[in-house]
């Protein structure tokens, strides 16, 4: 009896779709903690509790650093989800992230501007970079009908020693003896929040704008109609007369500038020491925030709300790490392991979604039949035995 | 007391905003036909896959020989002997005849496929029933036909003595269907028990024993076919006296619409052409049907003319303008409404709700959007207009996801759509393809209301009823060529026949055409 006064309610919740889709990604992230734990244990059991508390809300006393660092995979998510919607896989977050990040730097360090104008223009600049990295796979993917997987993890590669060598060969941008960029100019940098001890700047504020603009083109207006009816049927949208093939380079350039912002947000951010900037070090290594982004999409199944808090959990826990392995004797690659944990069970997700609802709603069923069931037992068991007599 | 084998009692089955299946009893009898009649929506679907463990019930019980059973998925419904044929097959396109039958139920030695005993066991069945297959084919290049006897000797392998069967002659040909009621009655003698879901009557009533029949998720009643004609049955089913004939008006012939001019089309499968050389008109106030089995060159020739697949040679032109070249946007914008072939393929974003399908083929038009926002409010009362105007039925009106809908309500809405759409020339692919009377008779009287209107409709089908009543001109097409032009009052469906099978063939009409 109780069931029954419970599953109206439980199945007008669970009819809501941003609701199971919150839920599941809620049952994820609990699942990846505890995996985290395990590994925590096995690896230092005795500071394993402190260590585990810690990097679950070690992120609160920084929360300048979590939304800096939440911006960049903000952008890389919202990069990776948008595309999701028209069925592309950008797995080239990465490389367009590169490529922002260098035109926001190229035009910091050589154009002389005006400040006010000159940050614009460092902007600009990185949004341009992603969007020419996500124009080339789209345009392979729609005129040669290349698979837009492979030709963006190519160009991850590509963008990422293509810049490092541009980088190290330009005197103005590369400082040798530190193998690292110079500081940019005041003119080039975002203006920071004033929180202490964090570069946490204004871009939070514009990638949390623009997530919420992407919402509204993909549920409000006739492109994202176009885009979401080609991702879920591409043949519909073709036989409705839809122009794909504009649609996927538009698709493609629009992801791409995306993950270029996210890389000039990365980039042009004010550092703590004043008069200083964020710096790049070109070592060869594909930035880990434009995978991430595949993590975050993920996580926030690819809607633009959805991404926004996903990216904040995710570069929470990535604080916590931090201070965990700073403090309490943890090597950094077991925190990596942890935070990889949670963040790749984060990515079930989308798998959850589907099957959360199903879950209870079974159990809810076997529940039901069982009792019907056993009523019933006590009830056929005559009949049964006259037919046999 | 009778004897039978499976009873379904008083089941009933809700989903959100609907009563699916309302206290309905079934009882099957060992070894015989029993058929499911009902309209799209009426709970046949439903009542099956409460049965075959897909859904399960709020109320009732399910009984097997007289002993209550639980069934909470196919698989349990396999373990007790009941075998189903999907309406939409369930098999792995790139396998093998023989490695789909086996499929789940493989036999092996110490993790070893024994094939052998497979293929022997699959070879002697196939023989048995006289089910023809070739157990070596790869299931995506063989016939629809053909695939269907791979779902049929997939129950058989398992020994499934009770055999569902969802709507199986839809995708079939005329031919094809008497093969399979043969079958059908081989079983029946043989002692399985079969549910054969359909809606058409005449099947019916030449195959089955008894008839239960429902009407909007609601028990009407069980029949003896000896005892019933069509007219009774139809009458339960729908609710009302049904009208077979197509009604028509007398022809007010217009303007050439369509001219089609030596089209050429390459098939997707070989290196022949699909389409050879083919050309005619439609046009205005008239009903043109291409007629044919399926796999002649309809499809490709319909695939030119809408502009979804390239033809190699030849002219297309609409009111006297080429649009050989001109994209499907503004082919729609010139005058062609397109019923496609394949509603979940083409026809619907199935994700989607029934008001952004409603608008598929609108949305970009200014009365729907604003400097490409869209007129949410305008799109809704468009869709209410047009639901009430269809009577296209679904649990939650316009923002009811479409997957979600009964087939002849999808169709309904494609219809709705394409009908309502600013148009010169209509486009029907199979429009009652699965579709049961009442959706058939609707989507007809649409044909013609259409063609009064002074529009050109082109029809493929085939449905030989369909092609002898609703239209005005058959064209026959064979092997990619039109073989033939008749007139549906001066002809029979046994010339028709000998036309589609090649037999006959009158090429006067295209010697004319030639240039």
């Amino acid at each position: 009896m109780q069931n029954n006064q419970f599953s109206p309610k439980l199945s007008k919740v669970l009819k809501s779709k941003g609701l199971s889709a919150f839920a599941a990604a809620l049952l994820s992230i609990a699942l990846g903690l505890i995996f985290g734990f395990i590994v925590m244990i096995i690896a230092k059991p005795e500071n394993s509790w402190y260590g585990f508390t810690n990097m679950l809300f070690g992120g609160f006393g920084r929360l300048g650093d979590v939304f800096y660092f939440a911006t960049p995979i903000l952008m890389t998510g919202l990069s990776v989800g948008f595309a999701f919607k028209m069925g592309l896989f950008n797995i080239g977050a990465s490389g367009q992230y590169t490529m922002g990040m260098f035109f926001a730097l190229y035009a910091g360090f050589m154009f002389d501007l005006p400040s006010g104008i000159h940050l614009i223009v460092c902007i600009l600049a990185g949004m341009i970079g992603g969007m020419l990295w996500g124009f080339i796979p789209g345009i392979l993917k729609a005129f040669a009908n290349v698979n837009e997987v492979i030709t963006s993890i190519m160009f991850n590669y590509i963008g990422m020693y293509l810049v490092d060598m541009l980088i190290q060969q330009n005197a103005t941008m590369y400082v040798s003896s530190k193998t690292r960029t110079a500081y940019l100019p005041a003119s080039a940098q975002l203006p920071s929040l004033g929180v202490p001890d964090s570069n946490v700047n204004i871009s939070i504020f514009i990638a949390i704008f623009i997530a919420i603009v992407l919402f509204i083109v993909l549920n409000k207006t006739t492109f994202g109609y176009e885009l979401k009816a080609t991702g879920f049927n591409k043949n519909a949208s073709k036989y409705a007369g839809m122009n794909d093939k504009r649609n996927t380079i538009l698709t493609m350039l629009i992801a791409g500038a995306l993950s270029g912002l996210g890389g000039a947000f990365a980039i042009l951010a004010p550092s703590t020491i004043p008069g200083s900037s964020m710096t790049y070090e070109p070592i060869n290594v594909i930035a880990a925030n434009g995978f991430n982004g595949i993590a975050v999409a993920l996580l926030g199944s690819s809607n633009p709300i959805g991404i926004i808090f996903s990216a904040i959990f995710i570069s929470h826990i990535q604080r916590g790490g931090t201070i965990v392995s700073s403090f309490f004797g943890y090597k950094p690659e077991i925190i990596d392991i942890v935070v990889a944990v949670i963040i790749y069970f984060s990515a079930f997700a989308m798998l959850m979604n589907a099957n959360v609802a199903k879950m209870i709603k079974k159990r809810r069923l076997a529940k039901a039949v069982q009792s019907i069931n056993s009523n019933q037992a006590a009830a056929d068991e005559t009949p049964q035995d006259k037919k046999e007599a | 007391m009778e004897n039978y084998i499976i009873e379904m009692l008083h089941i009933t089955k809700e989903f959100p905003g609907i009563i699916a299946n309302d206290d309905i009893t079934l009882q099957l009898k060992k070894g015989e036909i029993h058929a499911l009649l009902g309209e799209n929506g009426a709970g046949k679907s439903t009542l099956m896959s409460v049965l075959f463990g897909l859904n399960q019930a709020e109320n009732g019980e399910i009984r097997k020989n007289g002993q209550v059973v639980q069934i909470n998925n196919p698989k349990d419904a396999n373990n007790l002997g009941i075998g189903m044929v999907h309406q939409h097959f369930r098999l792995v396109e790139i396998f093998t005849v023989l490695e789909n039958i086996i499929l789940g139920v493989e036999p092996s030695k110490m993790g070893f496929l024994e094939k052998k005993e497979a293929r022997d066991k699959v070879v002697k069945l196939s023989k048995q029933y006289g089910l023809q297959i070739d157990p070596d084919a790869v299931v995506e290049k063989i016939s629809v036909g053909m695939q269907q006897r791979v779902e049929i000797l997939k129950m058989l392998y398992r020994e499934n003595e009770i055999l569902i069967f969802d709507e199986p002659t839809a995708v079939l040909t005329p031919q094809e269907i008497d093969e399979l009621m043969e079958i059908m009655r081989g079983f029946a003698k043989e002692g399985k028990s079969i549910l054969f879901i359909t809606h058409k009557l005449n099947e019916i009533m030449s195959v089955a024993d008894r008839c239960t029949v429902l009407r909007k998720g609601k028990y009407i009643g069980t029949v003896e076919i000896k005892n019933t004609n069509k007219e009774e049955l139809s009458r339960m089913m729908v609710g009302r006296d049904v009208n077979f004939t197509v009604e028509k008006k007398e022809q007010q012939l217009g303007d050439v619409v369509l001219e089609v001019r030596n089209v050429t089309v390459p098939s997707r499968i070989s290196k022949k052409d699909a389409v050879k050389n083919i050309s005619f008109e439609v046009k205005a106030g008239e009903i043109v049907c291409l007629a044919g089995i399926e796999g002649n060159g309809q499809s490709e020739l319909i695939t030119a003319i809408t502009g979804l697949e390239k033809l190699s040679k030849g002219k297309v032109s609409l009111c006297g303008n080429d649009i050989t070249k001109t994209n499907i946007r503004n082919r729609s914008k010139s005058g062609v409404s397109h019923i496609p072939e394949d509603r979940h393929k083409h026809g619907l974003v199935l994700d989607y709700s029934l008001e952004e399908n409603l608008i598929l083929q609108r949305y970009w038009q200014p009365e729907f959007h604003r400097q490409g926002f869209i007129k949410k409010q305008a799109v809704r009362s468009y869709a209410e207009g047009l639901i009430s105007k269809f009577d296209i039925r679904s649990g939650q009106g316009p923002v009811s996801i479409v997957r979600g809908m009964s087939g002849g309500n999808q169709q309904k809405a494609i219809i709705a759509r394409e009908i309502d759409k600013e148009h010169k020339l209509l486009i029907a692919v199979q429009p009652t393809r699965g579709l049961d009377v009442g959706a058939i008779e609707f989507i007809h009287r649409q044909l013609v209301a259409t063609r009064d209107a002074g529009k050109a409709v082109l029809l493929m089908s085939l449905e030989l009823d369909e092609v002898m009543d609703v239209s005005d001109r058959i064209l026959v097409m064979y092997e990619g060529e039109i073989v033939g032009e008749l007139n549906p009052k001066e002809t029979t469906a046994q010339e028709l026949g000998l036309y589609m099978s090649g037999a006959k063939r009158n090429t006067v009409k295209e010697k004319e055409y030639a240039e």
